[in-house]
């Protein structure tokens, strides 16, 4: 049994992302082993148009993440408020965007967008709103759950002590919210990071994330700079995972 | 709520002058504006043929033309296989986690979550390294029989992506899988085998039925994402596959053809939709 998990699990899912590691230190690639070590790609991956792709991919994500945060947050609070079929509406309305392709979700950005009395085609704002979007519904999802799992006789107890709504809500809702709320943004932060199709679709030439970098470099055949550059998306994403896990640690500590 | 009116406490939301549902507005109006209303532009443009007019006349061009109709049966055909090969995998694997007791089972499933937040792309650049023309397995091939060329050539073929969407979506089966067999009674296997019931029968007997709500949504989940799919296939950069994703974007994109996209865009929002309401009916009654 071990054995057979071994074989089967190392390879598929250790390999992709040690290759891709290899590649990116690697100057060609004909036999079993990468061959001719260098730190070039990395070099390329770092300045110039690649640094300003992490710029854009970290400003988007962080942004996008934010406004999806208060969007989500906001609706998984206002249904729960709501009446049972309301509610259900609600939250159907809000997690469609999961089962509708990413790809559409760009078109049809791109279409009523380009058009009045919106007009957002060809700036940074179209693609920030496309990912708000796609990960909007990740955030209602897991903060609705938090909500379901919260036991009222907290919110009870400080309103029978006379807490305004505004109050409760602020002082003891959010912080007790805060954990699943960190947890989301880490998610809609990766998910938002590693968005290809919508972005595709959208992105303007003076707002390149980096994944669209990645694919122009292997689409003109760059497969080592471009294994480069996912290496350096995938360590930021990981970064900034790290240092949210560590915030929720903190939080559910208080 | 009817303990919180006997003592008097004040309910959730009707304190406060305004209604709880004006406080629903704002967010969904927000939804309508950046979603619901793109959307229905995008129905209102796959009834307008760039003739002028309304009329179904896309729908007609786009469902006689035969690029449609093969993609529609390769997103089909991939989503199928890829399902069914992530299910059988993704059941053996978080079987041998769940019940084989070793060391490293904590890791796996922090590994897991990592992998689960990379973009699925990096897989197929992965795969090119691996079985490119010039990768590892065909590096392994000529250096072992001397040939010239290696035999792995299948990525630039639906079976590539079929694989990669595979090794993808796998771990997406296995946490609803882990989350049911966590909640399997260990006394019920013990007794079996104690009955003297072998290991597969075990398997078929005890831990399959108890599975299989989670098998359920986790494979419509799936399913449902692999129809979606759109970075795998763009990576693959084989022009012999084509899915109703990279139709829509090629059309709009690369073409230019907005009233064609937006109906093969109605169509793969249809299926997606469709069994995407499936997967809340079916992972309701599963619990997951």
């Amino acid at each position: 049994m071990w054995a057979v998990f071994l074989v089967l699990f190392l390879p598929l899912f250790a390999l992709p992302l040690l290759v891709v590691l290899g590649a990116s230190f690697a100057t060609h690639w004909s036999g079993v082993l990468p061959s001719g070590f260098t730190t070039a790609h990395y070099q390329a991956a770092t300045r110039g148009e690649a640094l300003r792709a992490l710029t854009t991919s970290l400003v988007t994500a962080v942004t996008a993440s934010l406004l999806a945060l208060t969007a989500g947050t906001w609706a998984a609070l206002a249904a729960a408020a709501l009446r049972k079929r309301h509610r259900k509406v609600m939250d159907a309305l809000f997690v469609l965007p999961v089962a509708v392709p990413s790809v559409v979700v760009g078109l049809a950005i791109l279409v009523a967008f380009s058009q009045p009395p919106f007009l957002l085609n060809g700036t940074r704002w179209i693609v920030i709103t496309a990912h708000a979007v796609l990960v909007t519904a990740f955030a209602h999802q897991s903060v609705s759950a938090a909500l379901a799992r919260l036991d009222p006789a907290y919110e009870q107890a400080a309103a029978s002590l006379g807490a305004s709504p505004a109050h409760v809500l602020w002082r003891v809702k959010l912080p007790l919210l805060l954990p699943s709320l960190t947890a989301a943004a880490g998610l809609c932060f990766a998910l938002s990071m590693g968005e290809l199709s919508a972005t595709m679709m959208l992105y303007p030439p003076d707002w390149t994330p980096l994944p669209v970098l990645v694919h122009a470099a292997t689409d003109r055949g760059a497969l080592f700079t471009g294994s480069a550059v996912a290496v350096v998306l995938m360590a930021a994403t990981l970064l900034v995972l790290l240092a949210v896990s560590r915030v929720r640690t903190r939080a559910s500590y208080r | 709520m009817a303990a919180s009116a006997t003592l008097g406490l004040p309910a959730p939301g009707k304190r406060a002058g305004v209604p709880a549902w004006v406080w629903a507005l704002p967010p969904v109006a927000l939804l309508g504006l950046v979603f619901l209303y793109p959307l229905a532009l995008v129905v209102r443009q796959s009834f307008r043929p760039g003739t002028g007019g309304t009329s179904v006349q896309p729908y007609a061009d786009v469902f006689a033309s035969e690029a449609f109709r093969e993609a529609l049966w390769t997103t089909v055909w991939l989503a199928a296989g890829s399902t069914a090969g992530c299910l059988v995998l993704g059941f053996v694997l978080a079987l041998v986690i769940a019940f084989v007791p070793f060391p490293g089972a904590r890791a796996v499933s922090r590994f897991i979550d990592v992998f689960l937040s990379f973009p699925s792309f990096l897989i197929t650049l992965a795969l090119l390294f691996i079985y490119g023309s010039a990768g590892m397995a065909n590096g392994l091939w000529t250096d072992v029989t001397g040939a010239a060329e290696g035999p792995f050539r299948f990525l630039t073929t639906p079976w590539g992506v079929l694989l990669a969407e595979i090794t993808y979506f796998t771990p997406f089966v296995m946490r609803p899988l882990l989350a049911a067999f966590s909640q399997v009674d260990t006394a019920q296997i013990e007794a079996a085998s104690s009955l003297g019931a072998r290991a597969p029968r075990i398997v078929r007997q005890v831990v399959l039925p108890e599975a299989l709500p989670a098998l359920a949504a986790g494979g419509s989940l799936v399913l449902v994402l692999c129809l979606n799919e759109f970075g795998i296939v763009l990576f693959t950069g084989a022009k012999g596959v084509t899915t109703l994703p990279m139709l829509v974007y090629g059309k709009a994109i690369l073409e230019s053809d907005y009233p064609g996209a937006c109906v093969v865009a109605v169509v793969n929002v249809l299926i997606s939709v469709g069994l995407y309401g499936l997967y809340r009916v079916v992972s309701r009654r599963a619990g997951a």
